[in-house]
């Protein structure tokens, strides 16, 4: 049999990794309110489900972005032939504008240095192909994104080094862990090319600090080495601190723009994966060039670049978007972390991205991978969620997992802690906290639960009341 | 400035070619009919604009589906959130019913050996990161599609090896062409892993015969190696003879179950039969399972639209809409290549025969001031720059012999291209008119003319101006 390639063989594709395993897990017994009760609930996919009744109404209102009026009709042959890899100057402009808001209208973002791609995936790759050669490499900090391994690597040759970052200071970037880092891989005969930093964090919900993005800055210019700025959470900042991109950093410190690129997608600030709608904006007008024409490999649909035009462009639905998503994940985030703390389970503080970092490091039966790999196990098949253990996003400390919040309803969320009370209570009881072990009933009826949580008047960022417990989030 | 990788700077990505040099000359002044009548008319774009009125039709009667709808109930979340890269079933499923009526049903495809990806580009590339190692060559028949150079080399490395293919048997591969590229490959250390063809051909606008296909599958046979089969003109197959899958020939062989029927690969697209590129849908179709199950990882970095897999799902599935899209489109397809042909002939130039495609394979070695490329270069520039029409050279299809063109006929108005006929017409007659008797004319076409029939009966210069009255 005649060989295929290395690459097709080999397991550079990353889904041998136990971040994919619950998955798979998942999908033989995935939980279904009425038809699965007892199956798994998925809180290993970073997906925001919180808006869409929000953004299909305006779907609704607005049949031509959808090419379906008469005066969409009228757009389809136009739309379709529309291959250019510039990308539609409208679409384009749109989403400068969407990335401009989601700033606070800090920095404003020039639509010709956008450059289409297949989703933030299909941006990764495509700048690991224009910034570096087999071999090279890019230092990226842990705990990070298990997909990077994939998608900076697999076909690109390129290696990743990881800055380990340690949860004794919440897992800050500091420039002493940058260089660590950087002489390692001179050690290893590495050539780096190039920082990558997602913020907001996955896995960590939380935003870097000015003075952290202005070490980054500093480090990336003194070594020569390119800056990539994953801010797809951009718009996931439910809560202060106010989210600061390197966009605004560069504005306020000396730097070389030919070094700085951001990779961008609709993917989690507006729930939509299925569209594939991926960028990446560079101030480095080679890199534009190239990755323009690379981005043959990977354009948006014309047909999803029309919609997303419409949508963005129309002010008065991002404005109030931007709003409501926020409203969304912060109650969400509040009411889990809430009932989580209730059962003594805490997590890094965090006020972004879909998920939480959730602190387990008590229920390890010692500091080990293998002992977290035991209580992963456990918490899929015994208590039958779906979470991602730290150990997938190289975190160099055992115990940690990312759980995702946002990609279910309020049953669901329901359910989940209450599998998670009962896990606490039954095998764990020593780390719950007193007051909620003299309740003798686990069978308290989630409306009660949630009106506990409801009075204890959580403040919403952005109204000065209290939300009454009858203004209920309907997701 | 940081260093960038070697990518950015060499120029593997093709676009220094004439083939997109020409497409830039076209924007920098497009013709209009009302707002820039001289400007240069597109004929370098392989577009199939004929038949937009069909789906459009088709779209008016069935509002929902564009717009997020499933019996009446909007399903814009489920779609929205769609990423599995297995992709949409009910797509899957009609997409290769589409591929299968294309092939007069002679073919079954399984829905578990399809792979999506955003267009033939995609699929393209993604099957040389699957199939090939960086150093590795893949084989391919010339005049081949300038964009190869580009998608199966600039990202992986790999090398293309041409098969010398020549207007002495009318471009047909044939077995002594395949030994020689294969030979040539290796005194060039090159490591042979497959062929590529593309079926229909583009640029020539030709079906593969019953031989060709039988050739190919005994030279992977005996050399051990991979057939890749671009057949994303398939469905522009407007007259005889029939096309022939690839597929097909394994078939006859009884070659199903063999290590032969693994090796062989199939892309698709949506962009040239159904007239459909903006919206990137592309296909990669194999029967080695360890080929689609990498080329499912790949399809990542590239996969189509939910919002379109669903749109497309809905059309493919309309048996109805399908039989009756293929048949019209065939015959506006078959008129207009006959508008071409007619136009040229009245010109004093002949094209290549051909049932398929967008495009004519025109023959204009009789304009060349010599046999060179750079005479055919000279000739091309003044096409783009003073007749004002945008063609691509063969030699950015890299053609062995020079002063063929690629010329497309399905991406404008009827009027359009009768306008560029005309002033090819007129161009031809200033440079032929003056320079040269009628009698020397007819000698130098009859001296290019192959040996074999052309369909188009050959007139004298005198003839031909008594007809356009």
């Amino acid at each position: 049999m005649v060989a295929i390639s290395k690459i097709a063989t080999g397991d550079g594709h990353g889904e041998n990794s136990p971040y994919f395993d619950g998955w798979k897990a998942y999908e033989t017994n995935p939980f279904h309110p009425t038809d699965r009760p007892d199956g798994i609930i998925q809180m290993g996919l970073a997906e925001n489900q919180l808006c869409f009744n929000f953004i299909k109404k305006w779907v609704m209102k607005h049949p031509e972005a959808s090419l379906c009026s008469a005066q969409g009709v009228n757009k389809f042959k136009e739309t379709a032939l529309f291959q250019d890899y510039h990308g539609m100057p409208e679409f384009r402009q749109a989403v400068a504008k969407f990335m401009g808001k989601v700033r606070g209208g800090r920095v404003e973002f020039d639509p010709d240095r956008i450059v289409m791609s297949g989703g933030a995936t299909g941006a990764h790759e495509m700048v690991a192909f224009c910034l570096a050669d087999p071999g090279e490499a890019f230092l990226v900090p842990t705990p990070y994104y298990p997909g990077f391994d994939r998608d900076l690597r697999w076909r690109t040759g390129v290696e990743l080094v990881p800055v380990v970052c340690k949860s004794s200071n919440d897992f800050k970037i500091t420039t002493n862990a940058l260089e660590t880092a950087y002489e390692k891989a001179k050690e290893d005969n590495l050539k780096v090319k190039g920082l990558l930093v997602t913020n907001p964090s996955n896995p960590l919900g939380n935003i870097l600090d000015r003075d952290t993005l202005k070490g980054i800055v500093e480090f990336i210019n003194e070594k020569n080495i390119h800056l990539v700025g994953d801010e797809i959470y951009a718009a996931t900042v439910f809560m202060e601190p106010e989210f600061v991109s390197i966009s605004e950093i560069i504005e306020e410190v000396e730097c070389k723009r030919d070094l700085i690129h951001i990779v961008y997608s609709l993917s989690k600030d507006m729930g939509f994966p299925g569209f594939r709608v991926g960028l990446v904006y560079s101030y480095n007008d080679s890199v534009l060039s190239c990755a323009r024409k690379m981005s043959s490999f990977g354009l948006v649909s014309s047909q999803t670049q029309h919609l997303i035009a419409s949508m963005l462009s129309d002010d008065d639905f991002v404005d109030s978007f931007i709003v409501e998503s926020k409203e969304q994940l912060f109650r969400r985030h509040k009411y889990f972390t809430w009932s989580l703390s209730q059962v003594g389970i805490g997590s890094l503080k965090s006020n972004a991205g879909l998920f939480i970092w959730m602190d387990l490091r008590k229920l390890l039966k010692e500091k080990t991978l293998e002992a977290e790999m035991d209580l992963w196990r456990v918490i899929i098949n015994e208590v039958k969620l779906n979470v991602s253990p730290g150990s997938s996003f190289h975190c160099n400390e055992p115990g940690w997992f990312r759980v995702c919040f946002a990609n279910m309803d309020d049953h669901t969320m329901e359910v989940a802690l209450l599998r998670i009370r009962t896990f606490m209570l039954e095998h764990n009881k020593a780390m719950v906290p007193r007051k909620l072990c003299s309740q003798s009933s686990l069978k308290l009826s989630f409306s009660r639960r949630r009106d506990d949580f409801m009075s204890q008047s959580i403040m919403s960022p952005h109204s000065p009341l209290p939300q009454s417990p009858l203004v209920q989030a309907r997701t | 400035m940081g260093l960038l990788s070697r990518k950015v700077t060499c120029n593997s990505h093709g676009q220094d070619s004439s083939y997109f040099l020409g497409w830039l000359e076209y924007e920098k002044n497009p013709y209009d009919e009302v707002k820039n009548p001289r400007g240069i008319i597109q004929m370098g774009l392989a577009e199939n604009q004929l038949s937009f009125d069909l789906l459009e039709s088709w779209l008016d009667k069935n509002p929902d589906v564009a717009g997020f709808k499933r019996d009446g109930q909007s399903i814009f979340k489920e779609l929205a959130l769609f990423q599995d890269y297995h992709g949409f079933p009910a797509f899957k499923k009609a997409l290769l019913d589409f591929m299968a009526e294309i092939r007069g049903n002679k073919v079954t495809f399984d829905p578990n050996r399809i792979v999506l990806t955003a267009g033939a580009t995609s699929a393209n590339e993604t099957l040389m990161f699957c199939l090939a190692e960086q150093g590795d060559a893949f084989l391919l028949p010339t005049p081949y599609y300038p964009g190869f150079d580009r998608d199966l080399r600039w990202r992986t490395g790999v090398e293309i090896v041409p098969i010398k293919c020549t207007s002495s048997n009318r471009f047909k591969i044939t077995a002594s062409a395949l030994e020689d590229a294969y030979q040539r490959a290796q005194r060039k250390n090159l490591r042979v892993k497959g062929v590529l063809v593309t079926n229909p051909s583009n640029p020539l606008g030709t079906t593969m015969t019953r031989e060709e296909l039988d050739l190919l599958v005994n030279f992977i046979t005996d050399k051990e190696i991979h057939l890749i089969s671009d057949e994303i003109y398939s469905g522009t197959v407007f007259s005889s003879p029939a096309f022939v899958s690839i597929m097909e020939v394994l078939k006859d062989q009884n070659l199903e179950k063999t290590e032969i029927w693994e090796r062989v690969h199939i892309v698709y697209s949506l962009s040239k039969d159904l007239g459909l590129p903006g919206f990137r849908v592309g296909a990669i179709y194999s029967n080695d399972p360890i080929v689609v199950a990498a080329a499912t990882k790949m399809s990542s970095f590239g996969l189509v639209s939910s919002q379109t897999q669903y749109l497309l799902s809905a059309i493919l599935s309309d048996k109805k809409f399908t039989k009756e899209y293929i048949a019209k489109n065939h015959k506006r397809l078959r008129k207009r290549r006959s508008m071409l042909v007619a136009g040229l002939e009245k010109a004093g130039i002949d094209c290549l025969e051909s049932n398929a495609g967008l495009f004519c394979w025109v023959d204009m070695r009789h304009l060349l001031s010599s046999d060179t490329f750079e005479a055919e270069m000279e000739l091309w520039k003044r096409i783009v720059y003073d007749v004002k029409l945008n063609i691509s050279p063969g030699s950015s299809c890299h053609c062995t012999e020079p002063g063929w063109f690629r010329v497309c006929f399905a991406n404008m108005s009827e009027d359009t291209l009768k306008l560029a006929m005309q002033r090819l017409k007129s161009f031809v007659g200033s440079i032929t008119g003056h320079d040269r008797s009628h009698q020397e004319l007819k000698n130098s076409r009859r001296k290019f003319r192959s040996k074999w029939v052309f369909r188009l009966s050959f007139q004298s210069f005198h003839d031909r101006e008594q007809d356009e009255r």
